[in-house]
């Protein structure tokens, strides 16, 4: 009891004495929370101001786009920006080619990534080290330095002015990608494997019914980076598509700027029409997203 | 270095039986077929092209007609071709622009969502947002938001009393014009700090606190070197990636004003694809392998200063 009752008054009398100290720190904590969110608040606008001028160009008459001074809202909302903008070039045709190529290249991509980064996370062999350094360089290598044989190596196969230059290489694996799957996967028990090969698994059942069943979030991370890498890809289309009902998206915008670049407000509205399956995916799944750009970044831990 | 490190803890699993078991040999052709795929297409895309580029680099070749061995001509050309050297110039000046100012601007945004803020998920959003959307359609809202008269940018300078420069039209501006873009996209390296951050051990914090750091000897001496291995990797995938980005650069200015932002990317591109030399444009490729690999093991000799691991604490 004594000793209790001692024990309580001396907190007690330290509460006091510290509570000056304590008042000054709780202001400044305030304080600075308060800048903290300020910087935050301003920076946000800084960010996001550029998605209003487009949205707000999009909406704006055509000789309004360039008024001076440059207005931020527009006078009127002409939503008929939207659709003159789509029909002007047949976008139509050229959302398929899009939707085509994106499709084959995620589904081409975890497939063939899946399957490597298996391999790299479970199977022992000779060589697996060596070959797993050559993966990681290729990431090093630019893009440039490949184009040209690329190109001439597709137009031996007479796949210049085909999709096929878009689709075939995702089939093959991507070095990020395998990467990103390897990671995942050495975070998988292999005491699951064992057990499975105990009753009399193979391999490959392992692989498609253990660790792709529990690799959902990442094969999902590569499937919306896949999506949107290719949804705007613009040097392959550029390099290998010459006629116009092979066109993606992304060229046909190019495409569109050249030949209507005066009307900006069109060009922005069918900017953002090409946008919104990006926006999407983006909301719906930014979980995702942060747990993929994790697993990579912190990879080089 | 440090994927090395994490290949040899994973690959440490026994396998040194000095004869391979029935399982063993079983096991390694499984490996085989599992990434067969990707070995057909690093043959097929990566090392294929690398060496047949080094191949024709040596050549004389338009696609009409068949290749005409040259020798060392083309490495010759473009030791006195002033446009080599513009491009060399602007890609590294944007490279160390864009990956020097986005460590800063994405470290800072991601301490300032560090600090347990209410909301924080919604910020990122804001902030993370941006580098998701690429391509043309950027590319498009930035020629107008960098736009001389009517733009963005111009006008809220215009509402200060300052005088914008025409952004991507003079040459000396053209450049900063891109870095500042490429800010915008900063986010992306952003969440990768955030994790970083929040995955500093809390005690190392608090030691620092009882020792009697001030918030800046704690940001200096535990975050800095906690966070060091992010930074370098960070550093080195962004400047990699800024040496091949040029789709931006061809739709915005095409390499213009005056070749202020012909990069090294576009110079290769307009090289082999608008002036149909291939040798020329694979001399120019392997140039910029070359300096990529230099540059690269210059920024990993130069970590042993800086960056440190956890792991390497013993030595």
């Amino acid at each position: 009891m004594n000793v209790d009752l001692s024990g309580r008054s001396t907190s007690a009398v330290t509460t006091q004495v510290g509570s000056q100290a304590r008042l000054g720190m709780r202001n400044q904590r305030r304080v600075q929370t308060l800048v903290v969110y300020a910087l935050l608040a301003a920076l946000s606008v800084l960010f996001i101001l550029p998605f209003m001028w487009m949205v707000s160009t999009s909406l704006k008459e055509s000789q309004d786009v360039f008024s001076y001074p440059p207005s931020f809202f527009p006078n009127s909302f002409i939503w008929q920006n939207y659709p003159r903008g789509w029909t002007l070039l047949p976008f139509n045709t050229f959302l398929t080619n899009s939707i085509i190529v994106t499709t084959a290249n995620v589904v081409g991509n975890l497939v063939s990534c899946s399957l490597v980064a298996f391999g790299f996370a479970r199977l022992r062999a000779r060589g697996r080290n060596i070959l797993f350094l050559a993966l990681l360089a290729t990431l090093m290598i630019p893009r440039e330095v490949t184009i040209v044989p690329r190109f001439l190596l597709f137009s031996q196969l007479g796949m210049v002015n085909t999709l096929w230059p878009l689709i075939l290489p995702a089939w093959f694996g991507y070095a990020f990608f395998i990467f990103l799957l390897r990671q995942f996967f050495m975070t998988i028990p292999t005491e699951l494997d064992d057990a499975a090969r105990i009753d009399g698994a193979s391999t490959f059942r392992i692989f498609f019914e253990i660790i792709l069943p529990l690799s959902k979030p990442a094969l999902g991370t590569v499937a919306i980076f896949a999506f949107i890498g290719n949804w705007s890809n613009l040097l392959d289309p550029l390099i290998y598509i010459r006629s116009q009902e092979l066109y993606t998206l992304a060229l046909g915008l190019n495409l569109f700027r050249g030949q209507n670049f005066t009307q900006f407000n069109m060009l922005m509205a069918v900017s953002i029409i090409t946008l919104i399956p990006v926006l999407t995916v983006f909301f719906l799944s930014q979980r995702l997203f942060v747990q993929g750009v994790t697993l990579t970044g912190m990879g080089g831990r | 270095m440090a994927v090395e490190q994490r290949v040899n803890q994973t690959v440490a699993r026994p396998m040194d039986k000095p004869k391979m078991g029935k399982m063993a040999r079983r096991e390694e052709r499984e490996f085989y077929l599992f990434i067969a795929l990707w070995i057909i297409g690093f043959l097929a895309f990566d090392a294929g092209p690398i060496l047949a580029s080094f191949v024709i680099s040596f050549t004389n070749w338009s696609m009409m007609s068949p290749p005409a061995w040259v020798g060392a001509l083309n490495f010759q050309r473009l030791m006195t071709d002033p446009l080599f050297y513009t491009a060399l110039w602007n890609s590294l000046y944007f490279g160390v622009g864009s990956v020097g100012l986005g460590l800063i601007v994405s470290f800072l945004l991601a301490l300032l969502l560090n600090q347990k803020v209410l909301g924080i998920s919604l910020f990122r959003t804001v902030f993370y947002l941006p580098s998701v959307v690429s391509g043309i359609a950027v590319a498009i809202l930035w020629i107008m938001i960098l736009h001389q008269d009517f733009g963005l940018i111009n006008s809220v300078l215009a509402w200060f009393g300052i005088k914008g420069p025409g952004w991507l039209v003079q040459p000396q501006w053209a450049k900063p014009a891109l870095i500042l873009m490429s800010l915008w996209g900063a986010g992306g390296s952003m969440v990768i700090y955030l994790a970083g951050l929040q995955s500093v051990p809390q005690h190392l914090y608090e030691a620092a606190s009882i020792d009697g750091a001030g918030p800046w000897m704690k940001f200096r001496n535990v975050t800095v070197p906690m966070m060091s291995p992010v930074i370098f990797y960070n550093l080195i995938v962004g400047f990699i990636a800024s040496l091949q980005g040029f789709v931006l650069v061809l739709i915005m200015t095409n390499g213009g004003p005056a070749n202020a932002t012909l990069m090294f990317g576009l110079y290769i591109y307009r090289v082999a694809f608008q002036f149909f030399q291939m040798g020329y444009a694979s001399a120019l490729a392997w140039i910029l392998l070359v300096v990529i690999m230099i540059i690269t093991v210059l920024q990993f000799l130069g970590a042993k200063y800086w960056v440190f691991y956890e792991g390497e604490v013993a030595k």
